[in-house]
């Protein structure tokens, strides 16, 4: 037993660490996440602490300075966010740290050139709250992301943390099953199944043993709000664990990482440690008779183990395959004994469901999809980032309002949705509100809330061949639709984008398309369809160019373009010719330059490098 | 290359005997030894029961593991959606041409191994290139270079 015993202790402790606590002096939460790592954030918080040192403040008592998790808007890293007066800094550098202390610790200033300045309007805005992409957002599953200390189980409870596993302990297990089944919370994983019914489920079936398993498998590409809870938010996927596992009645739990996510595997164990010490994990929890322990299982890099029977396979040490879907998890699943199986993300709202209450979480969403969904979003648009908001609203508000429009002013053209199993929906549709089943409607999915926006730059056929290429890669090989299938598809569609395609080509498609649906076994091939699908559905158009008239109008299927000089727009510069890899760019100085287009691989570099866009794809 | 029988009956033997440690097992040869050695799977095998070609079998089909020895860097390109609209196809063949291996290739003087990776979910800095574990952001063919120019 550890450190909290009873239900009363845990008030007494959060009463105790809040009268050493720091929240009322000025605070300094520098963003953690991958993504600001990645842009310098630890340089700039060392560099927090040697100058706060120096100028012989004492951390902790004078200023708070707070390594957080992941806040969202990770185009403009790192971040620093300064409380209490809730000033965001963007894309801070080690040496702008001196002004910052100067002007918004010690003094009441604001440091002008690193706030937020909004693309379109040229406005300029300090508190985080009033930027346009925090300003939509109704944060649940992301509550404490960016405000606490991952590392620290102290911030989670000051922040209300576990006080929902005592309200759930309090209650009949059958209570909080139903709890969670009149909150209408749906998983949030990519097929959406009622969570509470899942659970019911399972605590039905008969057996002695059952397990609870997290799926941080997260590997649609596009998507990284797991990545983002698991590092900056671990306690509350824990907390959620472990009501979920006495409403079952289970005593172990599994949290399935991908391998690409290191960090997550550390905060994780960190938080797991932590909460084990405090008497929330282990034997006689909170000094009840239910015991419950959770391991961290590493994955290997698999796709298909996100499905939920392989990454299942995949914890008992064996090659990570799906099985057939006729066998429920809830009644055979780990080790073949009943188990749940939630994502992150479901996981994480199951604290605050409990401690709210049902009525107050399905005052959120839509009819039949509740709450909020936190989608990343990404590719051609101005910020991207997580966002977190209520299901239903319109992909032109998740574009626009939040996400700043498209850059240097380029035509909206689809966004894709729910990775290699969702679709791609066109501009004729930006109205559509998004829930599990409006999407699916359209032909696409929620998948695990990937946002990839498209600009008219991006050909469609490409991105169904993207899809499949990628698809091909990461399929088992256990059932034939999808080992085969899935191939034929990407050789008729690597004819199309390299200039072979041939009439019927579009129909043999759908037709491949339609066999995958209906034969393959697992959700990795019966959706395989999807990218394909939709695009024929909404840019046939964008085929039959491809087809008929061996063009790419979208200027990217590399066969099938050619890359050209402006000789109007053309200084004689020289650039692109000194970066050809190919050295098949000739000119005089100060003269138009010409592409030798025989000899030209079309790398792109000429195009990029150009300072007068003179490069024209053709 | 010599493998070295006492590092790897350590790893095995600092592993939890259960057929669920399996795969951390591999993935810490991976780690450690920069590959899963044949040598490897026989005593994992020995020591456990397990028949070697279900190791086999786990070692092939998991990404994250090799069968022959990695350079001493291992260069991930992202292929995410995000990164393919932003020109990560492009960026894989500029290091290509620079490193004069293809992908899933090493090196001959094994200094870096190449690698594609489905998303390492840093889409806001697309495209991304992870060398080791650094993640370098908004990368272009014409930046490769110096990406790659301070791994020795």
């Amino acid at each position: 037993m550890g450190a909290i015993s009873s239900f009363s202790d845990l008030d007494r402790y959060r009463e105790k660490i809040s009268s050493s606590t720091i929240e009322d002096i000025p605070r300094v939460l520098i963003c953690f996440g991958t993504g600001c790592q990645a842009n310098g954030s630890v340089k700039v918080a060392e560099e927090f602490e040697r100058i706060i040192k120096d100028k012989g403040l004492k951390i902790g008592v004078d200023v708070g300075l707070k390594s957080t998790g992941c806040h969202g808007y990770c185009e403009n890293g790192p971040l620093v966010a300064i409380k209490p007066k809730d000033i965001l800094y963007l894309r801070v550098k080690p040496k702008d740290v001196a002004e910052i202390v100067e002007k918004s610790i010690e003094g009441d200033d604001v440091v002008e050139r690193l706030l937020y300045k909004d693309v379109n309007t040229k406005e300029v805005i300090e508190k985080y709250q009033s930027i346009p992409f925090y300003k939509h957002q109704q944060r649940i599953a992301l509550r404490n992301i960016g405000e606490i200390d991952p590392t620290s189980i102290d911030d989670y409870i000051l922040r209300g943390g576990y006080s929902a596993l005592v309200k759930a302990l309090q209650m009949e297990p059958g209570e909080v099953v139903s709890e969670i089944e009149k909150s209408g919370l749906r998983g949030r994983g990519g097929g959406g199944f009622p969570a509470g019914r899942k659970w019911s489920s399972c605590r039905n079936t008969d057996g002695d043993v059952r397990y609870v398993i997290c799926n941080g498998d997260e590997g649609d590409p596009g998507a990284f709000m797991d990545r983002s809870t698991m590092e900056g938010d671990p306690h509350s996927i824990i907390e959620g664990m472990i009501i979920g596992a006495y409403a079952i009645g289970s005593n172990h739990g599994y949290i399935y990482v991908r391998d690409e996510y290191p960090l997550a595997i550390k905060n994780l164990q960190t938080a797991i440690d932590s909460a084990r010490e405090m008497g929330f994990l282990g034997r006689n929890i909170l000094g009840t008779d239910f015991d419950f322990d959770i391991k961290i299982s590493r994955g290997g890099g698999a796709f298909v183990c996100g499905e939920s029977s392989a990454l299942m396979r995949s914890i008992e040490g064996k090659v990570g395959e799906p099985r057939a879907k006729y066998i429920r998890s809830v009644e055979k699943g780990l080790y073949d004994k009943p188990t749940v199986l939630n994502n992150v993300e479901t996981w994480a709202n199951v604290p605050v469901i409990i401690k709210n209450g049902a009525e107050w979480y399905s005052q959120f969403g839509t009819e039949n999809s509740k709450g909020t969904k936190v989608f990343s979003l990404v590719g051609k648009v101005n910020n991207t980032g997580l966002v977190e908001v209520p299901m239903g609203i319109t992909i032109r508000e998740l574009v626009y309002d939040i996400g700043g429009g498209i850059p240097k002013g380029k035509k909206f053209k689809a966004v894709q949705t729910g990775g290699p199993s969702g679709g791609c929906i066109p501009e004729s549709l930006i109205d559509l509100q998004i829930d599990f089943d409006s999407l699916t409607e359209a032909g696409s999915m929620m998948g695990s809330g990937g946002i990839i926006v498209m600009d008219e730059d991006t050909c469609m056929v490409d991105v169904a061949k993207y899809f499949i290429s990628f698809l091909v890669e990461e399929s088992c090989g256990k059932c034939t639709p999808c080992r085969e299938g899935l191939r034929r598809m990407l050789e008729i569609l690597t004819d199309i984008t390299e200039g072979r395609g041939k009439e019927g080509d579009i129909e043999l498609l759908e037709e491949l398309c339609d066999v995958l649906k209906w034969g393959a076994l697992c959700g990795l091939g019966t959706s395989a369809a999807n990218p394909v699908l939709t695009t024929i559905r909404y840019f046939r158009d964008e085929y039959e160019a491809h087809i008929r008239d061996k063009k790419c109008p979208a200027g990217v299927c590399q066969a099938l373009i050619t890359y050209r000089i402006d000789p109007e727009k053309c200084t004689g510069c020289m650039v692109c010719a000194r970066k050809c890899p190919q050295q098949c760019i000739s000119g005089e100085k100060r003269m138009p330059h010409t592409i030798d287009t025989e000899r030209c691989i079309r790398c792109g570099i000429c195009k990029e490098v150009c300072p007068f866009d003179a490069v024209i794809v053709e | 290359m010599a493998v070295d029988i006492n590092k790897i009956d350590e790893i095995i033997s600092s592993h939890e005997r259960s057929e669920e440690s399996l795969l951390s097992i591999l993935q810490s040869f991976q780690r450690e030894l920069n590959y899963v050695p044949e040598e490897g799977i026989k005593r994992l095998s020995e020591s456990f029961g397990v028949p070697e070609s279900r190791i086999f079998a786990m070692a092939t089909f998991y990404k994250a593991l090799s069968l022959v020895p990695r350079g001493r860097h291992t260069i991930k390109v992202c292929m995410g959606t995000a990164c393919h609209l932003k020109g990560g196809g492009l960026i894989l063949e500029a290091i290509e041409r620079e490193l004069g291996v293809e992908r899933s290739g090493t090196t001959k003087d094994m200094r870096f191994s190449l690698e594609t990776v489905n998303c390492v979910g840093a889409c806001a800095m697309a495209p991304v290139v992870v060398v080791d574990n650094e993640y370098h952001g908004h990368a272009s063919p014409s930046n490769v270079h110096n990406i790659l120019k301070k791994y020795e």
